[in-house]
């Protein structure tokens, strides 16, 4: 199935000092979390049997001679699943050689692919993974281009493989963002977007890579002029007009035929109506929407578009005067409007880690207790850090969710996991156990006292 | 500053500007920053930039049945807390008598100090975050003790109303940037809406100075070719502008001169110093430059090393200002770990839970419990009524203006929240804030809550937020 199983297999057979292997186990008495937007129910089981969920719930009975955790006052869920992140592209933020984010400097945009730079031994992947993050996605900033480039589906588990799909989607940004990088104004993104996604669709079918129709509908908008058709289509008489490169044309090809999402960064509410309006001169694009501060203001419009979001969790300042709606309302009143909202884009270091997730969306839950804000259910807030993303990544059956057949990471919580107080006591990827420390567990254990009566703390190890 | 989470560049450039240092004190005498040498009177004969705050009106409130936190670690179940005429006049159990004021049923609540934030760029560095709104660091010198933040906080900034409703600030310190080695002088404001900065400026507390260690002004002034361009060149520059300093306050300081007024006010002890600095080995030799100088550090900020010299730190009575979780983003926070407090905690030395983000100053109950928490998993157990103070009591003491507010204690400002549950739970926010008696946020009052000029006739006025 996956890169990763077919990697550890081998690795057992070349017999690696302690490759861990997936382990057979039933952890019972507790509050479990299946992760589907359901509230969590207690008393339950959790059955996983060669790396993967035979059972979870209240009357699930434990197979003769398996291994039983006594889970009695923990707390199971599935392993968070982190949307939008860059863990593995960086260490330190501001030490530029360390952090392959962005890149600034680059003659590609949408070619740029993260797989190669990923590392699993990333600090900020051991963290991550001790929060009780299981998966991710990870993306490439836009910088030199208003395309960020090919982003992964990873696992975080300390093994030497971290991608689970390479080239999972594509990134690229419009708004405020995308305005500045294409030239100083959303036209100019619009234009680039537009050619860049005609050229790729000629490009493809130049070299026959997919089939689109020989002549597309006849655009149109309103009573306005038409839209000229060379500006969506591969009718034009200047086939040699190019901007993208051969590597940014072929990159995009998936994306236009629908093969590859596109996720498309956007804040402001009609900036979010011009991204669901792509569809329209594009109707392959499988659209993601990134950001959407604004988007409860357009809920209906991309309820009915089909677009899921991955949003923002709390941000509720005008930071730009594209986010003046900015509101912590924004995520429960999408998900009241129907749409599939995961919260991601925790980046950094800072309030915006990814193991800060729960936090975010513990207050999600919050929420409900204040007049006139809108809130979600405990199940709908654990459901944006679990199954949603996991779902908008494609893998709705398989990560994010606590039933039969899907993937054995399940996370054991000293308490509610949404609780600021609670942590992952144990952490299984495929049903393999994982190792919880990092380079701060260490530094914590070396200065649990400052006694150096006998040796520096340099020895202390 | 972590807006775009998405576009993370912005975040990092806003973050090179943080820092801090106070020099200690619970000094509220000093705290006149309207007289004395901390600020010569004008030609007027007046205090330059006075503050004109006044409370506003409030009614005599008994806040009953709720769990009180006091602030300075103690804890009364079913408590019971009067306020009347902008002070605290009575904290104490079910038999206070309540004869005179209007009830207020708290049972399954909480009641706290007023929110502190020590660690604010609100107004100087607010939203929305464009260009013409950067006003936090003089970058173009650096030593820049003659600005005041004052001169560039707008009042209109919506971050002041988020961090009332959602944080339940009342008092917070908005401090100049972390380019430049001395960044100017703080402004401590209460955290009520007005026309003017003068109308937001906390009567009675005292200046602080900001001064930055480490990356931020050897980058700002070595890419430009210019000292410092070192950690040695930092410590170069400090130690020539003190010196200059002493003689300038050693002399009889006829002359009117911004940066040494400032300077010699924290000579004198009346202006406080709050020093950005993340690393160990840097405190240690800031704590020493400050005893050669002749001066105190009150708070290191960002200080997210301090667990590897809680010692040094109790010893000099210097507190930490940190947040619970932030590591990585630069090299000098590489060794952040969550466990930073509770270890600062264990050692004896104090802490600050600050926020430095507009954002996380709307959670610094939260960021407090997650620092709680880490210590607990490690056997360092601390009571909730001791963390409030982290958020309270402690950043005011650092501020020097534990005297007026930070606990509740009679005769204290009644700077007041009462929380719909635990405050050290996700799933708590403040229903009520009033600040010096007078309610200035109410949760279960749509209309009780402050809009800035900005969000006026703009999407989303009126919102919850």
């Amino acid at each position: 199935m996956s890169i990763r199983s077919k990697l550890l297999a081998a690795l057992a057979l070349i017999a690696l000092p302690a490759a861990a292997s997936a382990q057979d186990m039933a952890i019972t008495g507790v509050t479990l979390a299946t992760g589907d937007g359901s509230d969590p129910v207690e008393g339950a089981t959790v059955v996983v049997r060669g790396g993967q969920i035979v059972a979870a719930g209240r009357d699930v009975a434990v197979p003769g001679g398996m291994e039983t955790i006594d889970g009695s006052g923990k707390w199971v869920t599935p392993g968070l699943f982190s949307a939008m992140s860059t863990l593995g592209l960086w260490d330190v933020g501001a030490v530029e050689e360390s952090n392959d984010e962005a890149a600034g400097d680059s003659p590609f945009g949408a070619a740029l692919d993260v797989a190669p730079a990923l590392n699993p031994a990333s600090q900020h992947v051991a963290i991550s993974r001790a929060g009780g993050i299981t998966r991710a996605s990870v993306f490439s900033r836009p910088s030199s281009s208003i395309f960020g480039g090919q982003g992964a589906v990873v696992d975080l588990g300390a093994d030497p493989d971290m991608i689970e799909k390479p080239r999972a989607f594509q990134f690229v940004a419009l708004g405020e963002y995308g305005a500045r990088i294409a030239g100083g104004s959303r036209t100019s993104a619009h234009a680039l977007l537009r050619n860049a996604l005609r050229e790729a669709r000629q490009y493809g079918t130049d070299s026959r890579i997919s089939g689109v129709p020989s002549r597309p509908p006849e655009q149109t908008t309103g009573d306005d002029i038409p839209l000229d058709p060379r500006l969506a289509d591969n009718q034009t008489e200047r086939g040699d007009d190019v901007l993208l490169s051969r590597f940014d044309a072929a990159a995009l090809v998936p994306v236009v035929n629908g093969q590859q999402p596109l996720y498309v960064y956007a804040e402001r509410a009609s900036d979010i109506r011009e991204v669901l309006a792509l569809k329209r001169d594009f109707p392959n694009l499988r659209l993601v929407l990134v950001g959407a501060s604004e988007g409860w203001m357009v809920a209906r419009d991309i309820a009915a578009a089909g677009v899921p979001v991955i949003a923002d969790p709390l941000d509720d300042l005008p930071a730009s005067f594209e986010q003046l709606a900015a509101t912590q309302s924004n995520v429960p009143r999408m998900v009241q409007a129907g749409v599939q909202v995961a919260i991601g884009g925790l980046t950094g270091g800072t309030g915006d880690q990814p193991r800060n997730l729960p936090q975010f969306a513990g207050n999600l839950v919050a929420l409900s207790k204040i007049p006139g804000a809108s809130g979600l259910t405990w199940g709908q807030a654990f459901a944006t850090i679990s199954s949603v993303p996991a779902a908008i990544a494609g893998y709705g059956d398989r990560y994010g969710v606590l039933r039969a057949g899907a993937a054995g990471d399940v996370v054991i919580w000293d308490g509610d996991p949404l609780e600021v107080s609670s942590s992952p006591e144990r952490v299984f990827i495929d049903g393999v156990e994982q190792p919880l420390v990092s380079h701060q567990t260490r530094l914590r254990e070396r200065y649990r006292d400052l006694d150096e009566s006998d040796l520096p703390k340099a020895y202390d190890w | 500053m972590t807006d775009r989470k998405f576009l993370p560049a912005i975040a990092l450039a806003a973050l090179a500007v943080t820092g801090c240092a106070t020099t200690n004190s619970s000094n509220d005498t000093a705290s006149s920053a309207s007289s004395s040498e901390a600020a010569p009177l004008g030609v007027d004969g007046r205090a330059p930039y006075a503050s004109t705050y006044e409370a506003y009106p409030g009614t005599p409130t008994a806040l009953v049945g709720a769990t009180v936190y006091d602030g300075k670690g103690g804890r009364i179940d079913n408590g019971t807390v009067l306020f009347s005429d902008g002070e605290i006049v009575g904290v104490g159990d079910a038999s206070l008598s309540t004869d005179g004021y209007t009830v207020m049923d708290g049972r399954g609540k909480f009641v706290t100090p007023g929110i502190i934030d020590i660690h604010s760029h609100l107004g100087d560095y607010p939203t929305p975050s464009v260009d013409a709104h950067s006003d936090g660091n003089e970058a173009t010198s650096p030593t820049t003790p003659d600005v005041w933040a004052e001169h560039s906080v707008w009042p209109q900034d919506p971050g002041f109303s988020r961090a009332l409703a959602n944080g339940g600030i009342t008092a917070l310190q908005i401090l100049p940037g972390s380019a430049n080695l001395v960044g100017g002088r703080s402004v401590t404001l209460k955290n009520v809406p007005s026309r003017t900065v003068q109308g937001m400026k906390f009567p009675g507390a005292p200046y602080g100075m900001k001064m930055a260690c480490g990356e931020n002004p050897k980058r700002v002034y070595g890419s430009r070719g210019q000292k410092p361009s070192t950690r040695m060149g930092n410590f170069a520059v400090n130690r020539q502008t003190w010196l200059d300093a002493r003689e300038y306050a050693t002399g009889d300081r006829s002359d009117r001169d911004l940066k040494n007024e400032t300077l010699a006010g924290v000579l004198d002890g009346e202006i406080l110093v709050h020093n950005h600095c993340y690393r160990a080995d840097e405190m240690a030799l800031v704590m020493d430059m400050a005893k050669e100088m002749g001066y105190k550090v009150s708070a290191f900020h960002h200080a997210v090393e301090s667990y590897k010299i809680g010692d040094l730190l109790r010893e000099n009575d210097v507190c930490s200002a940190i947040w619970a979780d932030w590591y990585g983003f630069k090299m000098e926070s590489y060794d952040g770990i969550p466990e930073n407090g509770a270890l600062l905690s264990q050692a004896g030395a104090c802490v600050v839970i600050h926020s430095d983000d507009e954002n996380g100053i709307q959670r610094l109950n939260q960021e407090a419990a997650k620092a709680q928490a880490a210590g607990a998993r490690m056997g360092i157990d601390i009571p909730d009524a001791e963390v409030i103070r982290w958020l309270t009591l402690n950043p005011a003491k650092a501020m020097g203006i534990d005297g007026m507010t930070g606990s509740l204690e009679t005769g204290k400002m009644a700077d007041v929240v009462l929380w719909n549950g635990d405050p050290l739970s996700v799933y708590s926010r403040p229903e009520k804030v009033w600040i010096d008696g007078a309610l200035m946020y109410d949760a279960m009052d749509r209309r009780r809550r402050p809009i800035s000029d900005f969000e006026l006739g703009q999407p989303g006025e009126g919102d919850v937020k």
